[in-house]
């Protein structure tokens, strides 16, 4: 029997700020080529949870391997290595001001020192074109792209480098309904593409129908359930079943409506 | 009781920003030691704190160096010793207003700035992307902010500043105060000892540390969304502006005490 090792192995992941305990005790294994949508609602620590694998936030208790090596106590040159693994789509793009769009796009490529600037930015402009927009976007500057525009230029960015794992974090959200489902599918294909490991953030159903091999769901700061998508709506959890129908009510309390 | 509770705990939290701020300044003095350097990034760093400053600079000092011609021959003709106006001058420029005003203004343009684009970058996530694309923030963007400005203060913006205002001094003097223009240039150069070159631009340097300092830290460490932006450039601008006026009298006193 073949032991696959998992893409990234989550085990008792902990993150509080001050008193307040956003992540409790995550556990969750992504497989290699999977595409795990991780769903929750606002505040429930789904944010929180990718950036303790980025290192970006440190985890104060459990695990995180990526490929099967401990991310917590890394040293700062072996974590530089492991994350050029990684690509990332951000919320609002994040995308650099200063730069044109190409050079965005290939600010992986030329930081990692892979390529010259000519090749990185045919590279760019390649990844561009991959994702719908044609090649004089890329001497625009952000500011001058619509927020649709900045996702997919985003996305650009995120496969640029041909990471092994990819993050999406609410990558529909503020877009609009045909917009988004532009987005969605850009997605899958260049996930199928890269042949890259996925995990992303959302409440956007649509989203999650289209992009998942794999649901997970947080609820104060435990994943409550886990499971592949065509189970969803059989999950007999109340919890998946209200967060999936959009109901107010059902066990989810609003933080709102405790006070 | 309560009192001296709250005067401890004001002390204790300026001790930990004064900390977080030393460790901070060490941070980036490392990271602008070792590779990877980004030279196109100090470039353009070099081009916006030095060249884009320069009008400023030059508009206030030259004014600068007028007024005071005009008050000290106002004031040395109490004892008719108005033939001092030129030495006095360029002392005080050389010695004071020139790296000082430069230092002061150069806090408010480019402290200011580098806080609000380094805070916009926080709160735009563009500082976590930088992380993600395997680039060291600290090397990207606080590394060649400091070092450009480490070497546009002294070699540009103070020497220009220096000039500018020992020529507003002159202009006025020789053109409204019936000064012979080359007794003014003589008595000028005769009296500006080496020391008072190496004291300005000794300031320049520090000033540059820490406007650069300031507006990295905290831009840099800015939480929140436009409000905590518009925090940390306040923060960025006044904690410069006195880090430099601090700073100016420790330096005074190296040079010239003795």
């Amino acid at each position: 029997m073949t032991n696959i090792v998992p893409k990234i192995s989550l085990k008792g992941l902990r993150k509080t700020f001050g008193s307040k305990v956003v992540l409790d005790s995550i556990d969750l294994e992504v497989m290699p080529s999977e595409s795990m949508v991780i769903i929750g609602g606002s505040g429930s620590g789904k944010s929180v949870t990718l950036k303790c694998i980025l290192g970006l936030l440190t985890a104060d208790g459990g695990s995180i391997k990526i490929d099967g090596q401990e991310m917590i106590g890394i040293s700062n040159s072996d974590r530089k290595e492991i994350l050029s693994k990684f690509g990332m789509l951000f919320q609002g793009g994040a995308l650099f001001d200063s730069l044109p769009v190409w050079e965005n796009v290939a600010f992986g490529l030329l930081a990692q020192r892979l390529y010259n600037r000519a090749d990185a930015k045919e590279i760019a402009i390649e990844k561009l074109r991959r994702v719908g927009l044609s090649p004089d976007v890329g001497t625009l500057s952000p500011a001058e792209l619509s927020g649709g525009m900045q996702k997919r230029v985003g996305l650009a960015r995120a496969i640029a480098a041909n990471p092994e794992i990819i993050f999406f974090d609410e990558p529909t959200t503020g877009l609009d309904p045909i917009m988004s489902d532009v987005i969605n599918e850009l997605i899958v294909e260049c996930v199928k593409d890269v042949g890259a490991t996925a995990v992303t953030i959302t409440h956007d159903m649509s989203s999650v129908r289209k992009i998942a091999d794999n649901v997970a769901m947080i609820y104060h700061g435990n994943i409550i359930w886990t499971g592949p998508k065509n189970k969803i709506d059989q999950s007999g959890s109340d919890y998946i079943d209200q967060f999936i129908n959009g109901k107010a009510e059902g066990p989810i309390k609003m933080e709102i409506l405790k006070g | 009781m309560n009192f001296l509770a709250v005067i401890g705990r004001v002390a204790i939290s300026f001790l930990r920003a004064a900390g977080r701020i030393g460790l901070f300044a060490v941070s980036a003095i490392a990271h602008m030691l070792t590779p990877p350097y980004y030279p196109r990034e100090l470039f353009r760093q070099m081009i916006n704190i030095g060249y884009y400053s320069l009008p400023v600079v030059g508009l206030t000092t030259l004014f600068t160096g007028a007024a005071l011609a005009v008050n000290i021959y106002e004031g040395s003709s109490r004892f008719n010793a108005e033939s001092t106006l030129p030495t006095i001058v360029v002392i005080g420029i050389v010695r004071e207003l020139g790296p000082t005003l430069c230092g002061l203004i150069v806090a408010g343009r480019v402290s200011a700035s580098m806080a609000a684009e380094l805070g916009t970058m926080r709160v735009t996530e563009q500082i976590d992307a930088l992380v993600t694309l395997s680039t060291d923030p600290f090397k990207y963007l606080i590394a060649p902010r400091i070092l450009a400005t480490l070497i546009m203060m002294p070699l540009m913006l103070v020497v220009v500043a220096d000039t500018i205002g020992v020529l507003g001094g002159y202009l006025l003097a020789t053109s409204k105060l019936g000064f012979n223009s080359g007794n003014y240039m003589k008595s000028t150069i005769d009296f500006l000892e080496t020391i008072d070159v190496m004291a300005s631009l000794t300031k320049a340097t520090v000033f540059g540390f820490f406007i650069a300092l300031m507006g990295c830290y905290h831009g840099f460490n800015t939480r929140g969304g436009a409000q905590g932006v518009g925090i940390s450039t306040t923060n960025a601008v006044v904690s410069a502006c006195i880090m430099i006026l601090l700073s100016n009298y420790v330096v005074t006193e190296l040079f010239y005490s003795s």
